[in-house]
């Protein structure tokens, strides 16, 4: 199962790394969305996955018995999604604003902070 | 005791929300003002208890590390918060006159009050997720003031800035996986220990490398500092002001932190690179200041170059170099706002910061011209300044080390950064203004007059006092080093004295299960 993960986990980074080379910024984000699940998933998979058994504690225990699932990865993908997909719906919005005032979603054609010099 | 660590945090957090609902009206920078004040006096009060008691720790919630939250501030930590605060409250003075009221409206105030707590968090946390989410807090109210008001080169500048700092981001949060996946655990001073029983120090060391390219676009060092010469020069100046002084020194710190805390298993491989990264980080840095002819612009590079110093007093990880590193770090942030307000004063009065736009301020506004040259040779190393010392006690570090190159580029680079300088001083400066106007200090009203001069008055004071008696400073940073290089107390306060180290067991059974 963790191999399986990881195989996914690599698929995903290739596939953002490819998105993340093009010069349309657009692109660049749905590359980023697929990194951050890859970095998610990477989280998940190194508490080890341990199917079939809720990290549970009975009634008048102190402790689960036998082995159970580390929850604690799980909280960790948690915060992370919620953050990732606050930090998305940030730079999607930014970058359509850029797109209605500079007209472009190509980063070679942003130049307006660093203005090209011209004849120096 | 834990109110004390946690009062850094909890109040810029209170002061964002009452500036957030004051922002239509001028309550909202008073505000702003007096929580800056709050800030610094708590910063002060747990300064003054880490002095006396040492490492003070305290668990979050009541949960034992390292199952909950800790909140530790060691001398270093300690001294970073107390920067923060004496930045930000003067650049929350210098905002009454540079922060137009259409961006109160927007809720500048109430985003810096934020930034200043994602940066207090992430000095004050001793958990490296913890850590995750100081560092995203921190962004996301960069990202707002970056692109507070919305003009074209802001959004220019804020794409750039915002896209490589998620990928940063991304490899910081796949770094955390991969190294709880191999120890268990993420409160740092427990890794401390547990990286030493990695089966697989190959992959410890690929971990570490992971963190140092997330730290290293944080903390902009060669080759990852694009998105900073890219974006820094297009917010407010206020803006502009904070952001140089203290998130690429966030970067700094985690680096610190880590590489001293958890990643010294291999020295001999991870601060190698870190010293070679330090070396061009000094001279690309300085070389493209050189090239810009733009004030701001000229100051963003010269972070870069700036930040190398730093890295190179990790990189050496000597005593006397740790000593040069966090004693830099502190000089660092309070030379490097300043000469940036000194800029906003500029635009003020002679209309631009492009150098060729501008001129004559020597003559007509000679108090500013002298303003502005102690931070700036604070910055190139003149005694008896602030940044003679830094830059003396790194020189002699290298020195020690054996490491001449890299002395010898430190000391070209101080040599290059003078000529930056003197570029700047000679076309705000001495040269007359190309339109043939005087700008003059008397131009603004006195209020905004004073809300500018007072925070770079008085930042340009501290630097004099660090240069004119170092040594108290240099003792302190001696002690902070101290603390670094052997982080046996550190450990004990968090992780409380070995002994009763048994107490967790029933929670053991949580953790990692394979």
């Amino acid at each position: 199962m963790e191999l399986l993960i990881a195989i996914m986990v690599g698929v995903l980074v290739a596939a953002s790394v490819y998105l993340m080379l093009a010069r349309n910024v657009l692109r660049f984000l749905f590359g980023l969305i697929l990194i951050s699940n890859a970095a998610n998933l990477t989280i998940f998979v190194s508490g080890r996955l341990t199917p079939e058994a809720p990290p549970l504690i009975p009634e008048g225990a102190d402790a689960p018995i036998g082995l159970v699932a580390n929850a604690l990865p799980q909280a960790l993908v948690l915060t992370a999604i919620v953050i990732g997909f606050g930090l998305f719906a940030f730079a999607l919005m930014l970058v359509y604003r850029g797109y209605q005032s500079l007209g472009t979603l190509m980063s070679d054609e942003m130049r307006l902070a660093e203005p090209k010099e011209d004849g120096r | 005791m834990s109110w004390l660590l946690a009062a850094p945090i909890i109040i810029p957090f209170a002061t964002a929300v009452l500036a957030f609902l004051f922002r239509n009206g001028p309550e909202g920078r008073w505000i702003s003002i007096i929580g800056s004040v709050g800030l610094l006096i708590a910063s002060g009060m747990l300064m003054a208890q880490v002095l006396e008691d040492g490492v003070v720790a305290a668990q979050m919630g009541e949960w034992p590390a390292p199952f909950g939250i800790t909140l530790v501030a060691d001398l270093l930590s300690a001294v970073m918060v107390v920067i923060t605060g004496i930045t930000g409250l003067a650049v929350a003075i210098y905002a009454v006159a540079d922060i137009e009221d259409r961006l109160e409206r927007l809720g500048y105030h109430a985003l810096f009050q934020v930034l200043l707590a994602g940066v207090c968090g992430a000095f004050l946390t001793g958990d490296l997720f913890n850590l995750y989410v100081w560092f995203e807090v921190m962004l996301i109210a960069s990202f707002g003031l970056l692109v507070l008001g919305g003009r074209k080169s802001q959004l220019d500048g804020g794409i750039k800035y915002v896209t490589l700092n998620l990928v940063s981001t991304i490899l910081f949060l796949s770094g955390i996986g991969l190294l709880y996946g191999m120890t268990g655990t993420l409160n740092m001073a427990d890794l401390h220990g547990a990286v030493q029983e990695v089966d697989n120090p190959g992959l410890l060391v690929v971990v570490a490398v992971m963190f140092m390219i997330a730290f290293g676009v944080k903390a902009a060092v060669f080759p990852l500092f694009f998105w900073l010469p890219a974006s820094y020069h297009t917010p407010s100046v206020a803006v502009s002001a904070i952001f140089a002084g203290l998130l690429t020194k966030v970067g700094v710190y985690a680096l610190i932190r880590m590489f001293t805390l958890v990643f010294t298993t291999d020295v001999a491989f991870t601060h190698t690179i870190l010293l070679w990264v330090a070396g061009f980080t000094m001279v690309t840095g300085v070389l493209g200041a050189a090239a810009m002819n733009d004030f701001r612009r000229i100051l963003s590079f010269h972070i870069v170059s700036q930040i190398g110093y730093m890295i190179l007093g990790l990189a050496l990880f000597t005593p006397l170099a740790i000593v040069g590193a966090v004693f830099y770090l502190v000089h660092h942030i309070i030379v490097k706002a300043n000469l940036f307000l000194v800029a906003g004063v500029a635009r003020r009065i002679a209309g631009s910061t492009e150098l060729s736009a501008i001129g004559g301020l020597y003559k007509s506004a000679p108090f500013l011209a002298f303003l502005f040259l102690i931070p700036a040779f604070s910055l190139a190393g003149f005694p008896p300044l602030s940044g003679f010392w830094a830059k003396y006690v790194l020189v002699q570090a290298s020195l020690d080390a054996g490491a001449y190159l890299i002395a010898g580029v430190a000391l070209v680079v101080g040599l290059l950064t003078i000529y930056s300088m003197t570029k700047i001083w000679g076309s705000a400066f001495w040269k007359p203004h190309p339109s043939g106007m005087q700008p003059k200090l008397s131009s603004l009203t006195a209020r905004d007059r004073a809300a500018l001069l007072i925070p770079i008055a008085s930042l340009a004071t501290l630097t004099c006092v660090i240069g004119l008696f170092p040594e108290p400073f240099v003792q302190f940073a001696e002690r902070a080093a101290a603390q670094l290089l052997d982080p046996s107390d550190y450990i004990a306060a968090v992780l409380g004295a070995p002994a009763d180290a048994a107490g967790g067991e029933g929670l053991a059974a949580l953790e990692v299960t394979e």
